[in-house]
């Protein structure tokens, strides 16, 4: 038995926050004995029963889970091939995953005396779920997105204003999730007093990877109960999105050990992985280094200049990814690849017509690799995608690409 | 004795203060930059920080990430800042220079090539933000033993608990952070600093110079009277974004570092 622990892929990270070489604490020292802190009330909230009844009432009442897991018939007949389940992480409460994780940090601000949240946003729905707790609980909250994003993501915007969030445009850098990652860190140092950071992916300093990864794995954790409810067995595929990798950590985490099952994460392709780095493919496309607390892999040039991603999808347009990925990708235990913005876009039609669902453009990427090998492979051969979050914040950049004028009287009201 | 030893050495023989001038390298392009660090000594600078360019400072304002910006977007690199380091000290065998940046570049050069290369360039020190004492084996310990000085900071953050921890692997000298929050952002009272910085001389036998928040020769002064030296970054690499010349510059340099000296 003490050897199976010792094999386990479940054991991550070790006391330094590390998962084999990836992760860590690279912070300065004005946020080191945040994050120390932080560490141990984690880990305290992590055994207290009462901490878990109160995320188990919420997720159950206010959010909406379990999420079904939804057998997509039309669409698996379309491809003719492997039976294809959608995990639907869109229908929660704010249309992503994201509230999932939001909820565990918020409820261990408040355990912590903290009076101010902050966050940082790419597409706009990490903001809006962050919004959307600290609206419910009473609390401050400000959010830090890329004046990029604020542009191509208007109505999350809006959306985080109604919610009594400030959304702060930041304008450093070329202006995405990057930089308001850059932003917030930058506003954590200056009030460090009163103030939670809400880290909405997998990365960050240690403990945000790991207790993000917890918070996420109820997506997992449901998908087995589920899938042995309807199938009596383990999936053969799991299939996510990643740009820092929240949603796909959520699901792969609970099925590490279970060594039949395959593992598939999905990074932005943008406009190819090539050299001219018109991609977000941390993974295919980077390699190792330190960015926002963490060891792992990033864009970045010959000099250790952080390279700025491209992707058509705003949530997954980040330079590096959580620390986890990387391990498992060096470990080989699960793999990654990548889908172009056409790719995704041609996922994203297709899904709406067979399906009925309007995916985000992230899960859209999830679901052209689907898409890729299902055909091939045979009808008793199960995947399962997570469907993590819904399209409604991307019609905008959706009729654009597709050559649909959106700009009349009515699409105006709504930027 | 290192070069930062002897110049602390010398200060308290003279009985003097530090004073120790922060700029980006290469900002705004390397021939600029390389003619203000060969005027610091004579503008009265005791130590050089000679900030390395990284596209993501996350521990600075925006006049640093400027800096950074426009002397990246010139060709900078790592190399060339040593390459900077190096032709200064081909004409300057005293005046130490400390390094400050960000882990990344270093990472990706390779920290044991880096280490010989910086020692090679005459590098006398390394102030790297983003490594905590809990990452020391990443650099920390390497560079000591190249004979390089780790150069810590400590922040007001860092409490009675936690202060050996910060102090144990540190030499050289100790970089005090004088406020929670960015580079050339709020300002420094030299009264919330002065304690601080008897703790850290206690229980170092290291000097303390103090940094963020200084902007003008009457800060440098006050806050050189509490501490073993005053640091300015962000005021000095202002009046360069401003587009005064090299020599006007070297002229606010010289009023900061009398400044601090009159302490």
């Amino acid at each position: 038995m003490a050897n199976d622990l010792f094999n386990s892929f479940m054991n991550g990270p070790d006391e330094k926050g590390r998962f084999g070489k990836f992760g860590g604490r690279f912070v300065s020292e004005t946020l080191m004995p945040l994050i120390l802190e932080l560490e141990k009330q984690y880990e305290k909230a992590k055994t207290d029963q009462s901490f878990w009844s109160e995320m188990d009432d919420l997720w159950t009442n206010y959010v909406g889970r379990p999420s079904p897991l939804y057998f997509a018939e039309r669409l698996t007949n379309h491809l003719g091939g492997a039976k294809i389940y959608f995990k639907r992480d869109e229908l929660n409460h704010t249309g992503a995953h994201k509230i999932n994780n939001v909820l565990g940090q918020i409820i261990l601000a408040k355990r912590m005396g903290k009076t101010r949240i902050i966050a940082e946003t790419g597409a706009g729905q990490h903001g809006v779920a962050t919004a959307t707790v600290c609206a419910k609980f009473g609390l401050k909250c400000v959010v830090y997105m890329g004046s990029h994003d604020v542009e191509r993501q208007a109505p999350n915007v809006f959306r985080m204003k109604l919610l009594g969030a400030e959304v702060v445009p930041v304008t450093s850098g070329r202006g995405t999730l990057k930089d308001a990652m850059n932003d917030a860190l930058r506003d954590w140092v200056t009030n460090v007093r009163d103030t939670f950071y809400c880290i909405g992916t997998v990365a960050g300093p240690h403990p945000y990877p790991a207790m993000v990864r917890d918070f996420q794995s109820i997506i997992g954790k449901e998908t087995k109960q589920q899938m042995h409810n309807v199938e009596g067995r383990l999936p053969d595929t799991l299939v996510a999105a990643i740009g820092g990798g929240s949603n796909a950590m959520g699901l792969f985490y609970p099925f590490l050990d279970d060594n039949s099952v395959e593992i598939i994460g999905v990074e932005a392709g943008g406009k190819g992985v090539n050299d001219k780095m018109e991609h977000c493919a941390s993974l295919t496309g980077g390699r190792p280094g330190v960015l926002h607390g963490n060891r792992t892999y990033l864009l970045q040039n010959d000099d250790g200049q952080i390279m700025e991603g491209f992707s058509i999808s705003a949530g997954l347009d980040y330079p590096g990814i959580g620390p986890e990925h990387a391990w498992l990708h060096e470990i080989g235990r699960a793999k990654y690849v990548s889908i172009t913005d056409k790719e995704a876009l041609e996922a994203f039609q297709l899904s709406c017509t067979t399906e009925g669902i309007i995916p985000a453009l992230e899960p859209s990427h999830a679901l052209a690799h689907v898409m890729k090998i299902a055909p091939d492979l045979p009808s008793n051969h199960i995947i399962c995608m997570n469907m993590c979050g819904r399209g409604d914040k991307d019609i905008f950049t959706v009729a654009r690409h597709l050559g649909f004028d959106m700009s009349g009287p009515e699409g105006r009201n709504m930027e | 004795m290192t070069r930062i030893e002897q110049t602390f050495k010398k200060l308290k023989a003279d009985n003097k203060k530090a004073f120790v001038s922060y700029i980006m390298a290469g900002d705004p392009d390397f021939k600029t930059s390389l003619e203000l660090v060969m005027g610091l000594p004579d503008a009265g600078v005791d130590i050089i920080e000679l900030g390395l360019p990284f596209t993501d400072p996350m521990a600075d304002g925006p006049t640093i990430q400027l800096a950074g910006g426009r002397s990246l977007d010139n060709g900078m690199t790592l190399l060339k800042t040593l390459e900077l380091a190096k032709k200064f000290r081909e004409k300057n065998d005293s005046t130490p220079i400390v390094l400050m940046g960000y882990y990344n570049p270093i990472y990706s050069h390779g920290v044991e090539k880096f280490l010989i290369d910086a020692k090679a360039a005459g590098v006398d020190g390394l102030i790297v933000v983003d490594l905590p004492p809990e990452e020391d084996d990443e650099l920390c310990i390497p560079a000591q033993a190249a004979g390089i000085n780790f150069i810590r900071l400590a922040t007001p953050t860092t409490d009675e608990h936690r202060l050996p921890k910060v102090l144990q692997n540190t030499s050289g000298f100790v970089y005090y952070v004088s406020i929670t929050g960015i580079t050339g952002a709020a300002e420094a009272e030299a009264r919330d600093v002065g304690p601080e910085v008897a703790r850290i001389q206690e229980n170092s036998g290291l000097p303390v110079v103090v940094g963020f928040g200084i902007n003008t020769p009457q800060k440098a002064k006050a806050i050189a009277e509490v501490a073993d030296g005053a640091v300015v970054g962000s005021a000095i690499v202002s009046e360069l974004a401003k587009g005064k010349k090299v020599s006007e510059v070297l002229g606010f340099v010289k009023s900061l570092a009398d400044g601090a000296h009159s302490a």
